[in-house]
C-alpha cells in the first residue's frame, strides 16, 4: 500500500524541556482517513504543524506526498490543504473573497480559482451566503468555509485539526457528513486530529492513539476494540469491605477483573450471557449488586486500556491540561 | 499534478492578494478611512489654529518703541524661526508625517491579530513567499498612508495652507516619494516588533511609548534649532525630521537642493535598511 505520509522518529521539544511529540513513527496510506486521537495537549496539533511545515521538528524525519518536510517544504505546501483548529477566515471579507484569497496564496490563476471557488461553495452549501461577510456566519458555516478553503488547491492530502471543535452535536454530525463527501468526491487522503472518540470511530479508517507525545496504539477502530478481547461489564456491590474479585474470576469466559473500591470492571466474552451468570453467583453468595452496566467496547475503553486513564477523566482535570496547553501555545507562537 | 503546474510561481501574485486583503478591509469600511483622516485633521485644525504663534507679537498691549511696527517684527521673527510667517502652514505639513507615522505604527497590530486568529499559520502552510506576508503589510500601510496624507494635504489647503508659489507637479511627486520612503521604513520597524509578539497589549504599549517621542523629537511641530542639544541630537537621527524637512521644502519653502538631496538620501537609506532587515527576519522567524 502506497503511503503518502511517513513519519520516522518525529520529535518536537519546546523550550528545551517540554517534549510535545516524542519520537513518533507512523505511515498514512493513500486514500484513507487517518485519525490522531488524544486528549488536549497530547501533541496532536504539534504533529500536524510539523507535517504542514509551519513548525520545525527538533528531531526525526517525515515525508508528505514524497517530499521531505524540512528540505522540500515548499513542495509539501503546494500539495496539501489545511483546515486549522481556529476559524482563520477573515471576518471583514465575504466567504467568496476568503476562498479567492486562499487560492491566490497558492498562486492559482483567477480564471481557475473563480470556478473552483463557486464549485466548492456549492459543495459546502454556502453559495447563498458567498457575498455575505464572514462575521455574519455561524460556527458551522465558518467550519465549512474553512473546509472549502483547504480544498481550493485540490490537495492530495487534507489536514484537519480538530475539525469539529466547539460545534454542537448536530453541526458536528453534519460536518462529518461533509468530510465524508469531500473525501469521496476528491479521493484524497485525510489526516485529522480529534479528541472526540465518536468522531474517530465513525470517520477514521485507522486511528493512532497519542498520549503525552507518544503513539500508544495504531490500528483500525474495529481492530482496536477487538484487541480488548471482549465486552466490559461494570458492577458495584453494596458490601464495600468485601473483595469478590476471585469469585467473579471463577465464572467461565471472564478474562480480567479490575477492582476500584466497590466497583468492578470485568472484561468478558459474550457479555449478554455471562453477565447474568455472574449476577446470580454473587447473589447466591449474599452480595447485593447495586449497579450494573454492560458496554460493547468503544474507543474510550480502548483508550482506558492503553493509557490506564479515561479520556473523560482526563478532561475533568482540565486545569492541569490547560496550563500545559498554554505553555505549548506560547512556545509554539515564539 | 497537471493543475498544479498551471499555478503561478510569481511572488507578486501572493503579495498582491495579501496587500489587497488589507486594503479591502479599509476601503470597504468608509468609517475607518474617515476615522483615520479625522484625527490628523483635528490635530491640524485645533492645534495649528489654536497655537496662533504669529499673533503673540501683534495682539499684546506691550509698549512698543516708537517707529517699530509690531507686524513687521512678528513677520521677521516668524520667518526666522519657522521659515514661514504662518504657523498653521508650518505645522500642517508636519501633520503629513504624523499621518504616516500613525498608520505605520498600527500596521504592526494587524500582524499580531493575524497570529492570534490563526490566519498567519494558515498563510504559512501555503506556498506563498514568506517575504510576501511581511511586505503585504508594509505596502498596504504605504498605500493607506499616502492616500490619507493626500486627503489631509487637500484639507490643509482648504483651511489656509499657503503653498510655495513655485509648487508644481514635481513637488507633489516629491512629497509623496518622501512619504513613501519613510512609510516603508517605519512600517517595517513596527511589523518587525510585532513579528514575534502574540499579545496586542505589548504592541499597543510599544506604540504608545514611541509615538510621542518620535513626533515631538522632530521638527514636525516645532523647529529643532530651538530645542535643547540632547533633543537636537535625537531629532538628527529621527526619520520624521527628514521627511518633514523634505515635504516642507517642497510645499512651503524655496527649495534648498543640497538639503533636499540629503533628506532623500537619508530616507532612502532608512527605508532600504529596515525593509531588508524585515525581509531577513521574516525568513528567520516565520519559518519556525
Amino acid at each position: 500500500m502506497e503511503e503518502v505520509i511517513v513519519a520516522e522518529g518525529l520529535t518536537r521539544v519546546f523550550n528545551k524541556s517540554l517534549v510535545a511529540v516524542d519520537h513518533v513513527d507512523f505511515g498514512v496510506r493513500k486514500g484513507e482517513i487517518f485519525g490522531f486521537l488524544g486528549p488536549n495537549g497530547a501533541g496532536k496539533t504539534t504533529t500536524i504543524n510539523m507535517l504542514i511545515t509551519v513548525l520545525k521538528s527538533t528531531e526525526g524525519d517525515a515525508t508528505v506526498c514524497g517530499f521531505d518536510i524540512k528540505k522540500e517544504a515548499s513542495d509539501v505546501r503546494s500539495c496539501i490543504g489545511v483546515v486549522p483548529q481556529e476559524y482563520t477566515a477573515d471576518e471583514d471579507l465575504t466567504g467568496l473573497e476568503n476562498i479567492l484569497l486562499c487560492a491566490d496564496l497558492y498562486g492559482i490563476p483567477r480564471k481557475v480559482s473563480k470556478q473552483r471557488a463557486n464549485e466548492l461553495l456549492e459543495l459546502v452549501e454556502l453559495s447563498k451566503f458567498k457575498d455575505k461577510k464572514v462575521e455574519t456566519y455561524s460556527g458551522g458555516m465558518r467550519r465549512r468555509l474553512e473546509l472549502a478553503c483547504g480544498l481550493i488547491n485540490r490537495p492530495e492530502v487534507l489536514f484537519l485539526d480538530e475539525p469539529t471543535l466547539g460545534l454542537d452535536v448536530q453541526t458536528r454530525r453534519a460536518t462529518w457528513g461533509y468530510i465524508k463527501r469531500l473525501k469521496e468526491e476528491f479521493g484524497m487522503t485525510l489526516f485529522m486530529t480529534t479528541h472526540y472518540l465518536e468522531e474517530a470511530d465513525s470517520l477514521c479508517d485507522r486511528v493512532a492513539i497519542i498520549d503525552q507525545g507518544k503513539i500508544i496504539a495504531l490500528d483500525t477502530p474495529d481492530a482496536l476494540k477487538e484487541s480488548l478481547g471482549g465486552d466490559i461489564m461494570t458492577l458495584a456491590i453494596e458490601q464495600k469491605e468485601a473483595d469478590v474479585t476471585g469469585l467473579i474470576e471463577t465464572t467461565p469466559r471472564v478474562k480480567e477483573v479490575k477492582k476500584q473500591d466497590n466497583i468492578y470492571r470485568v472484561k468478558v466474552e459474550n457479555g449478554e450471557e455471562t453477565a447474568p451468570q455472574i449476577l446470580s453467583l454473587l447473589m447466591a453468595k449474599g452480595y447485593k449488586v447495586v449497579n450494573l452496566s454492560l458496554t460493547k467496547p468503544t474507543l474510550d475503553e480502548v483508550y482506558l486500556e492503553y493509557t490506564g486513564k479515561s479520556m473523560r477523566e482526563e478532561e475533568a482535570t482540565q486545569e492541569s491540561m490547560f496550563s500545559k496547553r498554554i505553555t505549548m501555545r506560547r512556545a509554539r507562537h515564539r | 499534478m497537471t493543475a498544479r503546474n498551471q499555478n503561478s510561481k510569481n511572488p507578486l501574485h501572493g503579495l498582491w492578494a495579501l496587500t489587497n486583503r488589507e486594503l479591502k478591509k479599509w476601503y470597504k469600511e468608509p468609517i475607518f478611512l474617515f476615522m483615520s483622516i479625522i484625527q490628523p485633521v483635528i490635530w491640524m485644525g485645533l492645534f495649528g489654529k489654536a497655537m496662533n504663534i504669529g499673533s503673540i507679537f501683534t495682539s499684546t498691549d506691550f509698549p512698543v518703541p516708537p517707529g517699530v511696527d509690531p507686524q513687521v517684527i512678528s513677520q521677521q521673527i516668524m520667518e526666522q524661526t519657522f521659515g514661514t510667517s504662518d504657523y498653521f502652514s508650518y505645522m500642517s505639513v508636519g501633520i503629513l508625517s504624523f499621518v504616516v507615522l500613525f498608520t505605520a505604527m498600527f500596521s504592526g497590530m494587524s500582524m499580531v491579530w493575524d497570529r492570534r486568529l490563526g490566519f498567519l499559520n494558515k498563510a504559512l502552510s501555503t506556498p506563498v513567499a514568506r517575504g510576501s506576508i511581511i511586505f503585504a503589510k508594509v505596502f498596504s500601510a504605504v498605500v493607506r498612508s499616502l492616500i490619507q496624507a493626500g486627503i489631509v494635504l487637500i484639507v490643509a489647503f482648504l483651511l489656509g495652507l499657503q503653498l510655495n508659489p513655485n509648487f508644481n507637479v514635481f513637488n507633489a511627486f516629491g512629497v509623496f516619494a518622501a512619504l513613501f520612503l519613510v512609510c516603508i521604513g517605519l512600517s517595517s520597524i513596527f511589523i518587525l516588533i510585532a513579528i514575534r509578539s502574540t499579545r496586542w497589549e505589548t504592541q499597543m504599549a510599544v506604540v504608545n511609548l514611541l509615538n510621542l517621542p518620535l513626533l515631538f523629537g522632530s521638527n514636525a511641530l516645532f523647529p529643532t534649532k530651538l530645542m535643547p542639544d540632547w533633543l537636537q541630537t535625537f531629532a538628527k537621527i529621527n526619520p520624521i525630521t527628514y521627511v518633514t524637512d523634505a515635504t516642507r521644502q517642497l510645499i512651503l519653502f524655496q527649495t534648498d537642493v543640497a538639503q533636499l538631496t540629503f533628506d532623500f538620501v537619508f530616507l532612502a537609506g532608512f527605508a532600504l535598511i529596515f525593509s531588508t532587515i524585515g525581509l531577513m527576519l521574516s525568513w528567520r522567524y516565520l519559518s519556525r
